[in-house]
């Protein structure tokens, strides 16, 4: 974008900056958007599939429910409990909602079409949704009630946990790809499968990846079966408990803003991102976002769906999934992918 | 121009939210100012170009370190006034590490400015390997020149592992059941149920 605002006479200083502010812009409001559709669409997968109708009145077809909602949520007082750590019990809510926010300016929209190029791409989502468990633990312990805290305790055992599994399952795509840059990733996945199929899903190596990629991406943004850290049934509504109207909203929103992400990578990293599902020169016709859309969508309905039909863990076999099944499975892997390439790509 | 300012920022944070983590009574939010400053300090990494070692020290340190940090730290039960009372009995002790630190300090800025010191060859030329990712040279340098100072250091923190659990680790205590998540999922309503219909006044035999 830079060439086109130095076309209109500003120095590359002023162009860079304005198509930085640019490219933030239009990426978070289409994400908030998205995000108020979301939550919609999750409602009436759910709905559908408890043979109810949700959400339905406001708006054809009740699409506009979520921004009635957000209206109704912004105008409700703000309370803040007089035991809380004040601070730190507004910061939380933030924090939830600028990191969620923070990791999509890494990822790959298009060819070329990506907020920071960097090389560690891939490490740099690492870090910020490692930042995500701040925002949990914090809103936890500055509420100074029991069941925040205790669902502070949770969050942060189970993300820690999951997030092992996780930077092994992503070695494994990494060293396939040869690369951290999420394009190069994109790019590396190029008709993978038999010259035809765009994505790491179609190989032997790495679908028992994506899959584990999967359960872990559920584990990791607490979506049921592993939404433990709110489960109503025992903790209330866990670290949210104590908070109301736009502190409560933040929360919200940023952990829709996390699914979408974690969708995103499942789409980006194994199925080929914004490539066509199949190598048909005719496919390329259709612009490359359009294609990444409709793989995120595809793993959001994938996401609502288990939601809607599987019964929540408990912790124990939550704990006992991570760190004794996953863990030692990801980590065969990063030994096998790695032999098989030295085998075949890098073997004397 | 723009760098000046984003080192001055970085760095101003760093120092700003360090002196915080020692000043803040409070020690949660103690560790959340070290985070600040993990965090800063990973943004002044970027700015010399390292951007592999600042991702790193976010993941790491940001990430794990400091979230059983603040783990640890929020279990607390903190009394505040025996917390001061205690104060003047350790305060030799806090002036004798604070002469340690500043004598640190002084030798410190001291060989700072005697000249830099230049890592990576005995001679002391470092050759920067130019055009090619950190992470490509960093692991160049691991797998290659240091393969072996890197995989003792490696051994040596598996032994710090092992250890680790064999502290924690106690035989016998653990006697709470052991459940066999296979077993539990290959039981069949038909195992563990009975349809009976009992004549009236007649129990069921079990």
């Amino acid at each position: 974008m830079i060439p086109v605002f130095e076309g209109w006479g500003m120095s590359y200083e002023a162009a860079w900056a304005t198509s930085t502010i640019a490219g933030i812009l239009l990426i978070a409001l289409p994400l908030m958007l998205a995000v108020a559709m979301v939550i919609y669409v999750d409602r009436k997968i759910w709905a559908a599939m408890a043979l109810r109708r949700g959400p339905n009145v406001v708006g054809p077809f009740g699409l506009l429910q979520s921004f009635a909602d957000g209206l109704k949520v912004f105008l409700q007082e703000t309370i803040i409990p007089s035991a809380a750590n004040k601070g730190l019990f507004l910061i939380a809510p933030i924090i939830t909602f600028t990191v969620a926010l923070a990791a999509w300016a890494v990822v790959p929209f298009n060819s070329g079409a990506v907020l920071a190029d960097i090389n560690v791409g891939l490490l740099y989502i690492l870090a910020v949704s490692s930042l995500g468990v701040y925002g949990v633990v914090m809103s936890g312990w500055a509420s100074n009630s029991k069941y925040p805290f205790f669902s502070a305790m949770r969050a942060a055992a189970q993300m820690i946990s999951y997030e092992v599994s996780i930077g092994f399952i992503l070695i494994c795509v990494v060293l396939w790809a040869g690369s951290f840059n999420m394009n190069a990733i994109v790019v590396a996945q190029r008709g993978h499968g038999l010259g035809i199929v765009n994505g790491f899903f179609f190989n032997l190596l790495l679908f028992p990846m994506w899959v584990m990629f999967l359960i872990s991406s559920l584990a990791e943004t607490a979506r049921a079966p592993f939404d433990l850290t709110e489960a109503e049934s025992e903790l209330v509504a866990g670290y949210q408990t104590e908070y109301s109207s736009m502190s409560f909203a933040l929360f919200w929103l940023g952990e829709y803003a996390n699914v979408l992400l974690m969708c995103t990578l499942n789409a980006v990293l194994f199925f080929g991102g914004w490539l066509p599902p199949l190598e048909i020169g005719i496919l390329y016709w259709v612009p490359g976002f359009v294609w990444l859309l409709l793989k995120i969508a595809f793993f959001f309905f994938v996401f609502s769906w288990i939601k809607a039909t599987v019964p929540r863990f408990r912790y124990d076999q939550l704990m006992r999934l991570g760190w004794k099944v996953f863990l030692p499975l990801s980590l065969a892997f990063v030994v096998l992918v790695s032999g098989w390439l030295m085998f075949t790509r890098y073997g004397a | 121009m723009l760098q000046a300012i984003a080192f001055y920022l970085f760095a101003a944070l760093v120092l700003l939210s360090a002196v915080f983590t020692i000043l803040a009574r409070n020690p949660v939010h103690s560790v959340l100012w070290l985070i600040l400053a993990f965090f800063n300090a990973a943004g002044l990494m970027v700015i010399i170009g390292a951007e592999f070692i600042a991702m790193l020290l976010v993941i790491v340190y940001v990430g794990a370190v400091a979230v059983l940090f603040l783990f640890v730290v929020m279990m607390l039960d903190i009394d505040f006034a025996e917390l001061r009372a205690s104060f003047m009995k350790n305060f030799p002790l806090g002036i004798a590490i604070a002469a340690v630190l500043l004598a640190e300090l002084v030798l410190g800025i001291g060989v700072w400015q005697s000249g830099g010191l230049q890592l990576g060859v005995a001679s002391g030329e470092a050759a920067p390997l130019l055009g090619r990712s950190n992470i490509e040279s960093i692991g160049a340098l691991l797998y290659g020149r240091y393969l072996f100072l890197f995989e003792s250091a490696g051994l040596i923190l598996l032994v710090a592992m092992v250890g680790a659990i064999v502290l924690t680790h106690r035989e016998g205590r653990a006697v709470r059941g052991h459940q066999n998540i296979g077993k539990q999922i290959a039981r069949r309503p038909g195992d563990a149920t009975v349809n009976v219909r009992p004549e009236i006044g007649q129990g069921v035999k079990l």
